[in-house]
């Protein structure tokens, strides 16, 4: 079943004593051959887990960076199906877990069933939507679950404990603490020690689950992470990609580059 | 989908936000529900709060101007030969236009919940400069969000709210306009609402806030059942109600007391654009599908991607792609009713309104609610009484009329 591979991804890195390392970048940036490019580079260079985002122009969660990967990808006339195609070729080569960030617009103007049937032929293990928040998504993640895919739960410093037991109690395997109120890639404004506190709460609640901890980590802090389930880096990445662009350098090898370097921070 | 009587329209939503089970909810991010929570609690405190009330209504009446004057148009009424003809004029209010009531109630709420900053979003630059005055008044921080290109194209907008104080943040991502200004700034509130309160410029985007503005609008229509009464003694048998919708939150304030009138129908016009384009920002008239824009599900001027499509009105104010879901459900449940006037009726309503009635002068936005007055005013008798809400004054628009008549200014 697709969502025991997922959760086998938290467990390979487990048994290399670090946290397992999710990377976010758009789906389609700054094309559809380059980003197929990127994943693999991505996936060569040690990440566990892919995070795909398919990008929505009128988002509400999104720092500058992934702003303009999402642009890119737009404007460029990148489509749904081409992520799932992405998505698709890659799984062909590729046991790298794939899941995809989005927003609630494109899975609606999409079709929840017909987008759900499309991240199953194309090896999707999980969607994290943004902008639909527990109890509002159960349904949908009723039909996830069908599908055997993760729907993953937001929890934030925010969620109050009433909360956060509500949401943990109705969650697959996997959840998402965002870290800090912010948006994506801004600079971490709570200690790693604070976040960290959180993520055992939530463990203390939750023990069998696993829980990714993203926004605004960077090289600099990711070891600070290595003893949780997982963390992501994303708008980080999305800057190289705008960077490689900017001057003329391949995007893939680069953000591999990285990425590289963000796994043995993590392992070290 | 059924209206309920005797329930205010702002409070027949279900309990996770929805009117009719479908339109408007807080799709929002996880870190949004706690800030979005403690307002909507400090909220439903604040509007049964004798002291919270006397205070608005303080400011309504002598900051605000209230109540704005209710006039009969008679040479508009002659020339048209049909239904009476009457006006609201709310661009008589301090700002001309009907947006300073939000601004005023956000900048109270945001003193009452103890945050010395406030935030918004602005098109044509009204609900920012209104929430700029407001927070100098009330010795807020103020950031207004402002597509870049409505920056350069309202300069006399930004010089104002930065004269009031306000930092004005260009929103460079997207197209550069409305939409984009109301994404960026959910962002910054998303980082800052520890210390920041976030007002939304009209009836749009999570549950709270659709019903925080048109609360705030509802004086409106408070003011006029009043001046209605005086008027003609009883409510006229037959009435309509003109206004024109972009966000919705004037027509919202409008109707507000008249909805459990059946007699009385209310009607909504939105922006149909140039004539022969198919860009508008009508979506109501045009069954644009429903989607999720800002946090609420509503009609949305979408493509198959379920990416926002860039709409193109004269009005300013009007040029926005989704709309309230107040008007969604009122238009769902067959209680109002919607359509749209073009660019250029807009014009020729404006050309016929300043050229008839000279003290009313309507901007774009309520030129639009004008152009169906005339059009189906003289089809009407004389025991039919139309009002028309002359939510905003020509002022603002004077270089864009100017230029589209062939003047140079």
């Amino acid at each position: 079943m697709t969502s025991s591979t997922l959760i086998k991804s938290f467990e390979r890195a487990k048994e290399d004593n670090r946290a397992a390392l999710l990377t976010y970048t758009v789906g389609g940036d700054p094309d559809k051959k380059t980003s197929l490019n990127i994943f693999k580079s991505i996936a060569e260079s040690g990440a566990d887990i892919i995070e795909c985002g398919l990008g929505h122009g009128a988002n509400i969660g999104d720092g500058g960076a992934i702003q303009d990967s999402t642009y890119r990808a737009l404007s460029g006339g990148i489509k749904t199906d081409d992520i799932f195609e992405i998505i698709e070729d890659f799984k062909k080569d590729y046991e790298t877990d794939v899941i995809i960030m989005t927003y609630q617009n494109k899975i609606m103007a999409y079709g929840e069933e017909d987008f759900l049937e499309k991240c199953v032929s194309s090896k999707v293990s999980g969607i994290i939507c943004v902008d639909w928040p527990w109890p509002l998504n159960l349904d949908f993640a009723k039909k996830c679950k069908e599908n055997s895919i993760v729907f993953i739960q937001l929890l934030c410093p925010t969620t109050n404990q009433d909360r956060l037991k509500s949401i943990l109690n109705d969650a697959h395997e996997v959840v998402y603490y965002i870290s800090m109120l912010s948006t994506t890639g801004q600079k971490l404004k709570v200690s790693s020690d604070e976040i960290k506190k959180r993520f055992n709460l939530i463990k203390k609640i939750s023990p069998d689950k696993k829980c990714i901890i993203g926004f605004g980590i960077t090289a600099d802090t990711i070891n600070d992470f290595k003893d949780t389930d997982a963390c992501v880096v994303g708008s980080a990445l999305c800057r190289e990609i705008t960077r490689s662009i900017d001057e003329e350098l391949n995007p893939a090898t680069n953000v591999g580059n990285m990425v590289s370097d963000l796994k043995q921070k993590l392992s070290s | 989908m059924k209206l309920e009587k005797g329930i205010p329209l702002i409070d027949q939503h279900d309990e996770n936000g929805y009117w009719g089970g479908k339109f408007g909810g807080n799709q929002i991010a996880e870190s949004l529900n706690y800030p979005i929570e403690e307002l909507t609690r400090e909220f439903e405190k604040l509007r049964n709060d004798k002291t919270f009330i006397a205070e608005r209504d303080f400011y309504f009446k002598n900051f605000v101007g209230a109540p704005t004057p209710f006039i009969k148009l008679e040479n508009l009424t002659k020339h048209l030969g049909g239904a009476q003809i009457y006006c609201k004029l709310v661009s008589k209010a301090t700002g001309g236009a009907h947006k300073a009531y939000n601004a005023v109630v956000h900048s109270l709420i945001c003193k009452r919940l103890g945050k010395t900053y406030i935030g918004g979003d602005t098109g044509a630059g009204y609900a920012g400069k209104m929430l700029s005055m407001a927070a100098a008044k009330f010795n807020l921080k103020c950031k207004i969000f402002m597509g870049a290109k409505d920056v350069e194209r309202q300069s006399i907008n930004v010089f104002s709210m930065r004269s009031y104080g306000a930092e004005v943040v260009p929103v460079n991502s997207g197209s550069q306009t409305l939409v984009d200004a109301v994404s960026e700034c959910m962002r910054w509130w998303t980082s800052e609402n520890e210390e920041a309160h976030m007002c939304v410029g009209s009836t749009v985007g999570p549950t709270i806030f659709v019903k925080i503005c048109a609360w705030s609008t509802a004086q409106i229509s408070r003011e006029m059942k009043k001046q209605v009464m005086d008027e003609f003694g009883e409510v006229p048998k037959d009435m309509k109600l003109i206004n024109c919708v972009g966000g919705g939150s004037s027509a919202a304030g409008f109707w507000n007391e008249w909805i459990d009138y059946d007699n009385i129908e209310l009607i909504g016009v939105e922006a149909g654009g140039p004539e022969g384009s198919s860009k508008h920002a009508a979506p109501l008239t045009n069954d644009s599908p429903i989607g999720v824009l800002h946090g609420a599900t509503q009609y949305v001027i979408q493509d198959d991607q379920g990416e926002i499509e860039e709409t193109d009105s004269i009005s300013a104010g009007l040029d926005y792609p989704g709309v309230s879901p107040l008007h969604c459900f009122l238009k769902e449940t067959g209680r109002a009713r919607y359509t749209s006037a073009s660019d250029e009726e807009a014009i020729e309503a404006f050309q016929l309104v300043s050229k008839n009635e000279g003290f009313v002068s309507p901007s774009l936005e309520p030129s639009h609610a004008f152009a169906e007055a005339i059009k189906i005013a003289p089809k009407l008798s004389k025991d039919t009484v139309i009002v028309v809400d002359s939510c905003g004054d020509s002022a603002k628009d004077s270089k864009i009329i100017a230029e589209r008549l062939g003047y140079k200014i």
